[in-house]
Protein backbone atom coordinates (compact mmCIF):
# COMPACT_ATOMS: atom_id res chain seq x y z
CA UNK A 1 0.00 0.00 0.00
CA UNK A 2 2.83 2.46 1.08
CA UNK A 3 4.78 4.29 -2.27
CA UNK A 4 8.20 3.32 -1.87
CA UNK A 5 9.22 6.85 -2.14
CA UNK A 6 10.07 9.18 0.96
CA UNK A 7 10.61 12.57 1.39
CA UNK A 8 14.92 13.07 1.47
CA UNK A 9 15.52 16.60 2.09
CA UNK A 10 17.21 18.68 4.90
CA UNK A 11 14.53 19.00 8.25
CA UNK A 12 17.06 21.81 9.27
CA UNK A 13 16.51 23.82 6.41
CA UNK A 14 13.13 23.49 5.56
CA UNK A 15 12.24 24.07 9.56
CA UNK A 16 15.10 27.36 9.36
CA UNK A 17 13.18 28.17 5.79
CA UNK A 18 9.15 27.99 7.55
CA UNK A 19 10.42 29.89 10.49
CA UNK A 20 11.60 32.72 8.26
CA UNK A 21 8.62 32.55 5.81
CA UNK A 22 6.33 33.36 8.88
CA UNK A 23 8.37 36.01 10.41
CA UNK A 24 8.68 37.76 7.62
CA UNK A 25 5.39 37.35 6.62
CA UNK A 26 4.49 38.75 10.13
CA UNK A 27 6.74 41.44 10.42
CA UNK A 28 7.31 43.13 7.30
CA UNK A 29 3.85 44.76 6.99
CA UNK A 30 4.22 46.29 10.35
CA UNK A 31 5.22 49.65 11.16
CA UNK A 32 6.40 49.03 14.64
CA UNK A 33 7.83 45.23 13.89
CA UNK A 34 8.46 43.02 16.46
CA UNK A 35 6.91 46.12 19.21
CA UNK A 36 3.84 44.90 18.61
CA UNK A 37 4.88 41.30 20.37
CA UNK A 38 5.83 43.83 23.30
CA UNK A 39 2.66 46.18 23.79
CA UNK A 40 -0.11 42.90 23.78
CA UNK A 41 1.55 41.78 27.38
CA UNK A 42 2.31 45.20 28.21
CA UNK A 43 -0.97 46.47 27.78
CA UNK A 44 -2.45 43.15 29.58
CA UNK A 45 -0.31 43.57 32.25
CA UNK A 46 -1.12 47.13 32.63
CA UNK A 47 -4.99 46.06 32.66
CA UNK A 48 -4.92 43.14 35.46
CA UNK A 49 -2.81 44.87 37.89
CA UNK A 50 -5.35 48.26 37.55
CA UNK A 51 -8.33 45.93 37.99
CA UNK A 52 -6.71 43.70 40.17
CA UNK A 53 -4.36 46.01 42.43
CA UNK A 54 -6.29 48.54 42.79
CA UNK A 55 -10.16 48.06 41.78
CA UNK A 56 -10.13 45.00 43.51
CA UNK A 57 -7.63 45.95 46.24
CA UNK A 58 -6.57 42.08 46.37
CA UNK A 59 -3.25 42.23 45.47
CA UNK A 60 -0.86 44.11 48.05
CA UNK A 61 2.52 42.96 46.45
CA UNK A 62 4.44 45.11 45.14
CA UNK A 63 5.47 43.21 42.47
CA UNK A 64 2.06 42.68 40.89
CA UNK A 65 2.96 43.36 37.47
CA UNK A 66 5.23 41.09 37.49
CA UNK A 67 3.45 37.97 38.99
CA UNK A 68 0.60 38.57 35.84
CA UNK A 69 3.50 38.66 33.33
CA UNK A 70 4.86 35.64 34.58
CA UNK A 71 1.63 34.49 33.91
CA UNK A 72 0.30 35.91 31.16
CA UNK A 73 3.97 34.98 28.76
CA UNK A 74 3.24 31.07 29.21
CA UNK A 75 -0.68 31.68 28.22
CA UNK A 76 0.06 33.76 25.46
CA UNK A 77 2.51 31.25 24.24
CA UNK A 78 0.14 28.73 24.77
CA UNK A 79 -3.07 30.31 22.81
CA UNK A 80 -1.14 31.81 19.96
CA UNK A 81 1.30 28.48 18.98
CA UNK A 82 -1.60 26.41 19.97
CA UNK A 83 -4.18 28.03 16.99
CA UNK A 84 -1.43 28.67 14.88
CA UNK A 85 -0.38 24.88 15.00
CA UNK A 86 -4.23 23.77 14.69
CA UNK A 87 -4.99 26.01 11.54
CA UNK A 88 -1.40 24.84 10.13
CA UNK A 89 -2.45 22.27 7.99
CA UNK A 90 -5.80 23.08 6.29
CA UNK A 91 -3.93 26.55 5.79
CA UNK A 92 -1.11 25.09 3.72
CA UNK A 93 -3.55 23.46 1.48
CA UNK A 94 -1.91 24.05 -1.41
CA UNK A 95 1.22 22.19 -0.33
CA UNK A 96 -0.76 19.55 0.75
CA UNK A 97 -2.07 19.08 -2.65
CA UNK A 98 0.71 19.56 -4.44
CA UNK A 99 4.22 18.58 -2.38
CA UNK A 100 4.95 15.27 -0.66
CA UNK A 101 6.63 17.43 2.08
CA UNK A 102 6.51 15.54 5.16
CA UNK A 103 2.78 17.00 6.78
CA UNK A 104 4.42 16.69 10.42
CA UNK A 105 6.23 19.69 9.62
CA UNK A 106 3.55 21.96 9.27
CA UNK A 107 1.85 21.99 12.71
CA UNK A 108 6.04 21.83 14.42
CA UNK A 109 6.90 25.14 12.71
CA UNK A 110 3.47 26.85 13.16
CA UNK A 111 4.39 26.13 16.78
CA UNK A 112 7.77 26.94 16.27
CA UNK A 113 7.35 30.06 14.75
CA UNK A 114 5.89 31.69 17.52
CA UNK A 115 8.97 30.72 19.99
CA UNK A 116 10.29 34.05 17.81
CA UNK A 117 7.08 36.12 19.44
CA UNK A 118 8.19 34.28 22.76
CA UNK A 119 11.35 34.85 22.84
CA UNK A 120 10.76 38.87 22.68
CA UNK A 121 8.32 38.44 25.67
CA UNK A 122 10.93 36.45 27.70
CA UNK A 123 13.20 39.05 27.13
CA UNK A 124 10.54 41.85 28.44
CA UNK A 125 9.90 39.72 31.34
CA UNK A 126 13.61 38.98 32.21
CA UNK A 127 14.15 42.67 31.95
CA UNK A 128 11.14 43.37 34.69
CA UNK A 129 12.42 41.13 36.55
CA UNK A 130 15.18 43.43 36.95
CA UNK A 131 13.83 45.88 37.11
CA UNK A 132 11.98 44.86 40.49
CA UNK A 133 15.35 44.40 41.45
CA UNK A 134 15.20 40.45 41.67
CA UNK A 135 18.57 39.41 40.56
CA UNK A 136 19.35 36.15 38.75
CA UNK A 137 20.15 33.14 40.60
CA UNK A 138 20.91 29.24 40.18
CA UNK A 139 17.62 28.67 39.89
CA UNK A 140 17.19 30.38 36.36
CA UNK A 141 19.14 27.69 34.98
CA UNK A 142 15.60 25.56 35.38
CA UNK A 143 13.85 28.07 32.93
CA UNK A 144 15.51 26.40 29.93
CA UNK A 145 14.23 23.12 30.70
CA UNK A 146 11.26 24.15 31.36
CA UNK A 147 10.46 25.96 28.36
CA UNK A 148 12.10 23.34 26.09
CA UNK A 149 9.27 20.69 27.82
CA UNK A 150 6.59 23.07 27.15
CA UNK A 151 7.27 23.49 23.46
CA UNK A 152 7.03 19.97 23.32
CA UNK A 153 3.97 19.43 24.76
CA UNK A 154 2.05 22.50 22.67
CA UNK A 155 3.57 20.70 19.74
CA UNK A 156 1.92 17.31 20.74
CA UNK A 157 -1.35 19.03 21.17
CA UNK A 158 -0.61 20.79 17.87
CA UNK A 159 -0.42 17.81 16.01
CA UNK A 160 -3.20 16.29 17.60
CA UNK A 161 -5.60 19.21 16.36
CA UNK A 162 -4.58 20.15 13.20
CA UNK A 163 -4.95 16.52 12.27
CA UNK A 164 -8.25 16.32 13.88
CA UNK A 165 -9.51 20.03 11.72
CA UNK A 166 -8.66 19.14 8.67
CA UNK A 167 -11.60 16.40 9.17
CA UNK A 168 -13.66 18.47 11.70
CA UNK A 169 -13.21 22.47 10.47
CA UNK A 170 -15.08 23.23 13.59
CA UNK A 171 -12.09 21.91 15.66
CA UNK A 172 -10.22 25.61 15.24
CA UNK A 173 -13.38 27.04 17.09
CA UNK A 174 -13.46 24.62 20.06
CA UNK A 175 -9.67 25.59 20.52
CA UNK A 176 -10.24 29.07 20.09
CA UNK A 177 -13.03 28.55 22.98
CA UNK A 178 -11.02 26.40 25.22
CA UNK A 179 -7.93 29.14 25.63
CA UNK A 180 -10.52 31.89 26.08
CA UNK A 181 -11.80 29.51 29.38
CA UNK A 182 -8.11 28.79 29.88
CA UNK A 183 -7.54 32.30 29.97
CA UNK A 184 -9.67 32.06 33.87
CA UNK A 185 -8.43 28.43 34.76
CA UNK A 186 -4.88 29.34 34.70
CA UNK A 187 -3.56 31.18 37.88
CA UNK A 188 -2.66 34.39 35.75
CA UNK A 189 -3.97 37.14 38.21
CA UNK A 190 -4.37 35.03 41.34
CA UNK A 191 -2.06 32.56 43.06
CA UNK A 192 -1.95 28.78 42.80
CA UNK A 193 -2.30 29.21 46.99
CA UNK A 194 -6.09 30.25 47.14
CA UNK A 195 -7.37 27.49 44.77
CA UNK A 196 -9.52 24.90 47.16
CA UNK A 197 -7.39 21.75 47.55
CA UNK A 198 -9.59 19.25 46.12
CA UNK A 199 -8.92 20.97 42.57
CA UNK A 200 -4.87 21.41 42.95
CA UNK A 201 -4.12 17.98 41.29
CA UNK A 202 -5.67 19.35 38.49
CA UNK A 203 -3.69 22.42 38.11
CA UNK A 204 -0.51 20.67 38.68
CA UNK A 205 -1.31 18.23 35.69
CA UNK A 206 -2.20 21.11 33.12
CA UNK A 207 1.09 22.40 32.12
CA UNK A 208 0.34 25.83 31.21
CA UNK A 209 -0.68 25.88 35.30
CA UNK A 210 2.30 24.48 36.22
CA UNK A 211 4.42 26.57 34.38
CA UNK A 212 2.79 29.69 35.24
CA UNK A 213 3.75 28.79 38.71
CA UNK A 214 7.08 27.61 38.14
CA UNK A 215 8.18 30.93 36.95
CA UNK A 216 6.84 32.48 39.63
CA UNK A 217 8.67 30.15 42.16
CA UNK A 218 12.11 30.83 39.92
CA UNK A 219 11.67 34.59 38.58
CA UNK A 220 9.71 35.97 42.32
CA UNK A 221 10.44 33.56 44.78
CA UNK A 222 13.80 33.07 44.09
CA UNK A 223 13.35 29.01 44.42
CA UNK A 224 14.39 26.42 42.10
CA UNK A 225 10.51 24.97 41.01
CA UNK A 226 9.26 21.94 43.34
CA UNK A 227 10.68 18.42 41.62
CA UNK A 228 7.52 17.35 41.14
CA UNK A 229 6.03 19.79 39.09
CA UNK A 230 9.09 18.84 37.04
CA UNK A 231 7.98 15.56 36.95
CA UNK A 232 4.78 16.06 35.95
CA UNK A 233 5.64 18.59 33.46
CA UNK A 234 7.56 16.06 31.67
CA UNK A 235 5.13 13.32 32.28
CA UNK A 236 2.00 15.33 30.35
CA UNK A 237 4.52 16.93 27.69
CA UNK A 238 6.12 13.14 26.36
CA UNK A 239 2.38 11.28 26.62
CA UNK A 240 1.15 14.84 24.39
CA UNK A 241 4.09 14.56 21.61
CA UNK A 242 3.04 10.47 21.87
CA UNK A 243 -0.16 11.06 21.25
CA UNK A 244 -0.39 13.91 18.69
CA UNK A 245 2.30 11.82 16.46
CA UNK A 246 -0.03 8.89 16.56
CA UNK A 247 -3.56 10.61 16.05
CA UNK A 248 -1.39 12.55 13.11
CA UNK A 249 0.46 9.50 11.51
CA UNK A 250 -2.85 6.97 11.28
CA UNK A 251 -5.08 10.19 10.01
CA UNK A 252 -2.55 12.06 7.69
CA UNK A 253 -2.58 9.66 4.56
CA UNK A 254 -6.62 10.71 4.10
CA UNK A 255 -5.43 14.26 4.29
CA UNK A 256 -5.32 14.78 1.09
CA UNK A 257 -9.30 13.92 0.04
CA UNK A 258 -10.29 16.14 2.84
CA UNK A 259 -8.55 18.94 2.69
CA UNK B 1 0.26 -6.13 -19.62
CA UNK B 2 4.33 -7.00 -19.25
CA UNK B 3 5.77 -8.93 -16.12
CA UNK B 4 5.89 -7.09 -12.58
CA UNK B 5 9.34 -8.19 -11.82
CA UNK B 6 11.30 -5.99 -13.83
CA UNK B 7 13.38 -4.03 -11.67
CA UNK B 8 14.02 -1.77 -14.06
CA UNK B 9 11.39 0.18 -13.52
CA UNK B 10 11.26 3.44 -11.95
CA UNK B 11 7.23 3.64 -11.93
CA UNK B 12 4.89 0.96 -11.76
CA UNK B 13 1.53 0.77 -11.05
CA UNK B 14 0.09 -2.63 -9.84
CA UNK B 15 -3.79 -2.91 -10.12
CA UNK B 16 -4.55 0.43 -8.40
CA UNK B 17 -7.83 1.59 -7.36
CA UNK B 18 -8.98 5.10 -5.76
CA UNK B 19 -11.88 6.18 -4.83
CA UNK B 20 -13.03 9.68 -3.74
CA UNK B 21 -15.83 10.28 -1.37
CA UNK B 22 -18.41 12.95 -3.06
CA UNK B 23 -19.18 15.38 -0.97
CA UNK B 24 -15.99 15.72 0.28
CA UNK B 25 -16.55 19.26 1.24
CA UNK B 26 -18.96 18.85 3.96
CA UNK B 27 -15.96 18.63 6.99
CA UNK B 28 -18.32 20.36 9.63
CA UNK B 29 -18.93 18.66 12.92
CA UNK B 30 -22.83 17.88 12.48
CA UNK B 31 -22.57 16.69 8.98
CA UNK B 32 -19.56 14.35 10.51
CA UNK B 33 -22.18 13.52 13.09
CA UNK B 34 -24.59 12.60 10.44
CA UNK B 35 -22.20 10.30 8.41
CA UNK B 36 -21.71 8.56 11.57
CA UNK B 37 -25.66 7.92 11.86
CA UNK B 38 -26.37 7.10 8.61
CA UNK B 39 -22.79 5.90 6.86
CA UNK B 40 -25.05 5.11 3.23
CA UNK B 41 -25.46 8.74 3.07
CA UNK B 42 -21.79 9.04 1.45
CA UNK B 43 -21.22 7.49 -1.92
CA UNK B 44 -17.53 7.33 -3.53
CA UNK B 45 -16.67 7.22 -7.52
CA UNK B 46 -14.04 5.63 -8.78
CA UNK B 47 -10.77 7.60 -9.68
CA UNK B 48 -8.90 4.86 -10.97
CA UNK B 49 -10.16 1.57 -11.93
CA UNK B 50 -7.81 -1.56 -11.55
CA UNK B 51 -4.92 0.51 -13.14
CA UNK B 52 -1.09 -1.10 -14.09
CA UNK B 53 1.48 -0.05 -15.75
CA UNK B 54 5.23 0.22 -15.75
CA UNK B 55 7.70 3.15 -17.14
CA UNK B 56 11.16 2.22 -17.12
CA UNK B 57 14.27 4.10 -15.92
CA UNK B 58 14.61 6.40 -18.55
CA UNK B 59 11.48 6.47 -20.22
CA UNK B 60 8.71 8.83 -20.80
CA UNK B 61 5.24 7.92 -20.70
CA UNK B 62 2.31 10.42 -21.87
CA UNK B 63 -1.08 10.58 -20.01
CA UNK B 64 -3.88 11.31 -22.41
CA UNK B 65 -7.53 11.30 -21.68
CA UNK B 66 -10.69 13.82 -21.22
CA UNK B 67 -10.97 15.99 -18.34
CA UNK B 68 -11.76 13.62 -15.41
CA UNK B 69 -10.00 10.49 -16.84
CA UNK B 70 -7.96 10.39 -13.94
CA UNK B 71 -4.98 11.39 -15.28
CA UNK B 72 -4.01 13.59 -12.34
CA UNK B 73 -5.33 11.31 -9.89
CA UNK B 74 -1.82 8.91 -11.27
CA UNK B 75 0.54 11.63 -11.22
CA UNK B 76 -0.49 12.53 -7.43
CA UNK B 77 -0.33 9.28 -6.35
CA UNK B 78 2.77 8.81 -8.16
CA UNK B 79 4.20 11.82 -6.04
CA UNK B 80 2.54 10.29 -3.00
CA UNK B 81 0.38 12.95 -2.02
CA UNK B 82 -2.24 10.25 -1.60
CA UNK B 83 -2.83 6.74 -1.10
CA UNK B 84 -4.29 4.05 -3.32
CA UNK B 85 -7.54 1.85 -2.17
CA UNK B 86 -6.24 -1.04 -3.21
CA UNK B 87 -3.29 -2.56 -5.37
CA UNK B 88 0.32 -1.07 -5.01
CA UNK B 89 2.44 1.71 -6.15
CA UNK B 90 6.38 2.23 -6.62
CA UNK B 91 8.39 4.87 -7.57
CA UNK B 92 12.25 4.21 -7.69
CA UNK B 93 14.14 7.91 -7.08
CA UNK B 94 13.57 10.80 -5.77
CA UNK B 95 10.40 12.64 -7.43
CA UNK B 96 9.81 16.15 -8.24
CA UNK B 97 6.16 17.00 -8.88
CA UNK B 98 5.47 20.40 -11.44
CA UNK B 99 1.55 19.68 -10.82
CA UNK B 100 0.66 23.21 -10.40
CA UNK B 101 3.23 25.78 -10.45
CA UNK B 102 3.92 28.36 -7.71
CA UNK B 103 2.85 25.89 -4.77
CA UNK B 104 3.97 27.12 -1.79
CA UNK B 105 4.77 30.38 -3.34
CA UNK B 106 3.98 33.59 -1.03
CA UNK B 107 3.60 36.84 -2.37
CA UNK B 108 4.79 39.09 0.21
CA UNK B 109 8.09 37.77 0.10
CA UNK B 110 10.65 38.61 -2.51
CA UNK B 111 11.36 36.20 -5.64
CA UNK B 112 14.63 35.19 -3.86
CA UNK B 113 12.83 34.43 -0.86
CA UNK B 114 10.38 32.12 -2.69
CA UNK B 115 13.15 30.29 -4.40
CA UNK B 116 15.08 29.25 -1.23
CA UNK B 117 11.47 27.94 0.79
CA UNK B 118 10.41 26.37 -2.48
CA UNK B 119 14.05 24.51 -2.43
CA UNK B 120 13.33 23.84 0.64
CA UNK B 121 10.17 22.00 0.57
CA UNK B 122 11.64 20.29 -3.02
CA UNK B 123 13.53 18.17 -0.72
CA UNK B 124 17.25 20.31 -1.63
CA UNK B 125 19.56 20.70 1.12
CA UNK B 126 21.18 23.87 2.02
CA UNK B 127 24.24 23.49 0.03
CA UNK B 128 22.39 22.45 -3.04
CA UNK B 129 19.81 25.05 -2.46
CA UNK B 130 22.63 27.67 -2.51
CA UNK B 131 25.08 26.25 -5.78
CA UNK B 132 21.95 26.13 -7.54
CA UNK B 133 20.20 29.60 -6.66
CA UNK B 134 22.16 31.28 -9.44
CA UNK B 135 20.97 28.90 -12.42
CA UNK B 136 17.62 28.39 -11.10
CA UNK B 137 17.39 32.60 -11.32
CA UNK B 138 19.42 32.92 -14.55
CA UNK B 139 17.06 30.50 -16.16
CA UNK B 140 14.00 32.11 -15.09
CA UNK B 141 14.81 35.31 -16.83
CA UNK B 142 13.64 37.37 -13.88
CA UNK B 143 17.10 38.53 -12.47
CA UNK B 144 16.39 41.88 -12.39
CA UNK B 145 12.97 41.48 -10.03
CA UNK B 146 14.37 38.91 -7.81
CA UNK B 147 14.28 41.17 -4.83
CA UNK B 148 11.06 42.72 -5.29
CA UNK B 149 7.82 40.79 -3.39
CA UNK B 150 6.08 38.37 -5.22
CA UNK B 151 3.13 40.25 -5.98
CA UNK B 152 4.64 43.35 -8.01
CA UNK B 153 5.09 40.23 -10.93
CA UNK B 154 3.05 39.21 -13.51
CA UNK B 155 1.65 35.92 -13.82
CA UNK B 156 3.90 34.80 -16.72
CA UNK B 157 6.78 35.96 -14.27
CA UNK B 158 6.06 33.64 -11.45
CA UNK B 159 5.06 30.88 -13.56
CA UNK B 160 8.84 30.95 -14.97
CA UNK B 161 10.83 31.39 -11.34
CA UNK B 162 8.43 28.15 -10.06
CA UNK B 163 9.17 26.30 -12.85
CA UNK B 164 12.72 26.83 -12.59
CA UNK B 165 12.63 25.81 -9.33
CA UNK B 166 11.01 22.86 -10.28
CA UNK B 167 13.79 22.11 -13.14
CA UNK B 168 16.67 22.49 -10.73
CA UNK B 169 15.54 20.30 -7.92
CA UNK B 170 17.37 17.57 -10.14
CA UNK B 171 14.78 14.47 -10.09
CA UNK B 172 15.51 10.97 -11.01
CA UNK B 173 11.02 11.33 -11.97
CA UNK B 174 9.86 14.22 -13.10
CA UNK B 175 5.92 14.64 -12.79
CA UNK B 176 4.25 17.17 -15.32
CA UNK B 177 0.84 18.12 -15.35
CA UNK B 178 0.12 19.72 -18.70
CA UNK B 179 3.05 22.12 -19.89
CA UNK B 180 0.94 25.00 -21.33
CA UNK B 181 0.66 28.83 -19.91
CA UNK B 182 4.89 28.35 -19.58
CA UNK B 183 4.76 32.02 -20.16
CA UNK B 184 6.37 33.86 -23.73
CA UNK B 185 7.36 31.56 -26.82
CA UNK B 186 10.88 31.88 -25.99
CA UNK B 187 10.53 31.04 -22.45
CA UNK B 188 8.16 27.65 -23.28
CA UNK B 189 10.73 26.81 -26.01
CA UNK B 190 13.70 26.90 -23.20
CA UNK B 191 11.38 24.94 -20.96
CA UNK B 192 11.06 22.13 -24.11
CA UNK B 193 14.96 22.15 -23.88
CA UNK B 194 15.13 21.54 -19.99
CA UNK B 195 13.21 18.58 -20.50
CA UNK B 196 14.65 17.43 -23.78
CA UNK B 197 17.98 17.27 -21.77
CA UNK B 198 16.22 15.45 -19.05
CA UNK B 199 15.42 12.64 -20.66
CA UNK B 200 19.06 12.74 -22.24
CA UNK B 201 20.52 12.06 -19.03
CA UNK B 202 18.09 9.34 -18.70
CA UNK B 203 15.51 10.45 -16.24
CA UNK B 204 12.29 9.11 -16.28
CA UNK B 205 9.31 11.70 -17.33
CA UNK B 206 5.01 11.11 -16.35
CA UNK B 207 3.38 14.01 -18.63
CA UNK B 208 -0.36 14.40 -18.68
CA UNK B 209 -1.49 16.38 -21.57
CA UNK B 210 -4.00 17.69 -24.08
CA UNK B 211 -1.11 19.10 -26.51
CA UNK B 212 -1.01 15.53 -27.94
CA UNK B 213 1.40 16.41 -30.68
CA UNK B 214 3.92 17.72 -27.86
CA UNK B 215 3.02 14.50 -26.59
CA UNK B 216 4.02 12.43 -28.88
CA UNK B 217 7.27 14.74 -29.33
CA UNK B 218 8.50 14.29 -26.16
CA UNK B 219 7.12 10.73 -24.98
CA UNK B 220 7.78 6.98 -26.27
CA UNK B 221 4.63 5.63 -24.93
CA UNK B 222 1.35 7.10 -24.05
CA UNK B 223 -1.13 5.75 -22.12
CA UNK B 224 -4.93 6.53 -22.84
CA UNK B 225 -7.26 7.19 -19.53
CA UNK B 226 -11.12 7.14 -19.92
CA UNK B 227 -13.39 6.80 -16.43
CA UNK B 228 -10.50 5.96 -14.49
CA UNK B 229 -9.93 2.85 -16.88
CA UNK B 230 -6.86 2.21 -19.57
CA UNK B 231 -8.68 2.04 -22.65
CA UNK B 232 -5.04 1.63 -24.42
CA UNK B 233 -1.66 1.80 -23.60
CA UNK B 234 1.64 2.24 -26.51
CA UNK B 235 3.74 3.63 -28.95
CA UNK B 236 2.63 7.45 -28.19
CA UNK B 237 1.43 7.90 -31.84
CA UNK B 238 -0.08 5.33 -32.19
CA UNK B 239 -2.25 5.80 -28.93
CA UNK B 240 -2.57 9.47 -29.83
CA UNK B 241 -4.34 8.84 -33.39
CA UNK B 242 -6.36 5.87 -31.69
CA UNK B 243 -7.44 9.20 -29.15
CA UNK B 244 -8.00 11.33 -31.77
CA UNK B 245 -10.23 9.23 -34.21
CA UNK B 246 -11.97 7.93 -30.62
CA UNK B 247 -13.22 11.11 -30.56
CA UNK B 248 -13.93 11.93 -33.59
CA UNK B 249 -16.33 9.05 -33.51
CA UNK B 250 -17.44 9.63 -30.26
CA UNK B 251 -16.56 6.58 -28.97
Amino acid sequence: MTPSHKWTGDYLFLFENLLLKDFRIRYRNMSLGILWSLINPLVMMGVLTFIFGSVFGGANSPVFPLFVLCGLVPYNFFTGAWLAGTISVVDSAALVKRLPVPREVLPVAAVLSNCIHLAIQLALLIALTLYFGLKPHAGWWWLAPLWILYVVFVCGLALLSSAINVFIRDTRYVVESLTLVLFWLVPIFYSFTIIPQRFAAVYRFNPVAALVMAMRNILIDRQAPPLSLVENMVIVAAVTLALGLIVFRSLKPRFYEHI
Amino acid sequence: MSTFSDDRSAVRFNRVVKTFAHHAGRKLLRERLADLAQPSRTSRFTALDDVSFEVAHGESLGLIGPNGAGKSTILNLATGLALPDSGSIEVHGHVAAILELGAGFHGDLTGAENVRINSALMGLSRRQAAARFEDIVEFSGVRDFIHEPLRTYSAGMSVRLAFSVAVHTDPDVLVIDELIGLGDQQFYARCLERIGDFQKRGKTILLASHALDLLTMFCQRALWLDHGRIVEIGPAAQVAAAYRSGRASGA
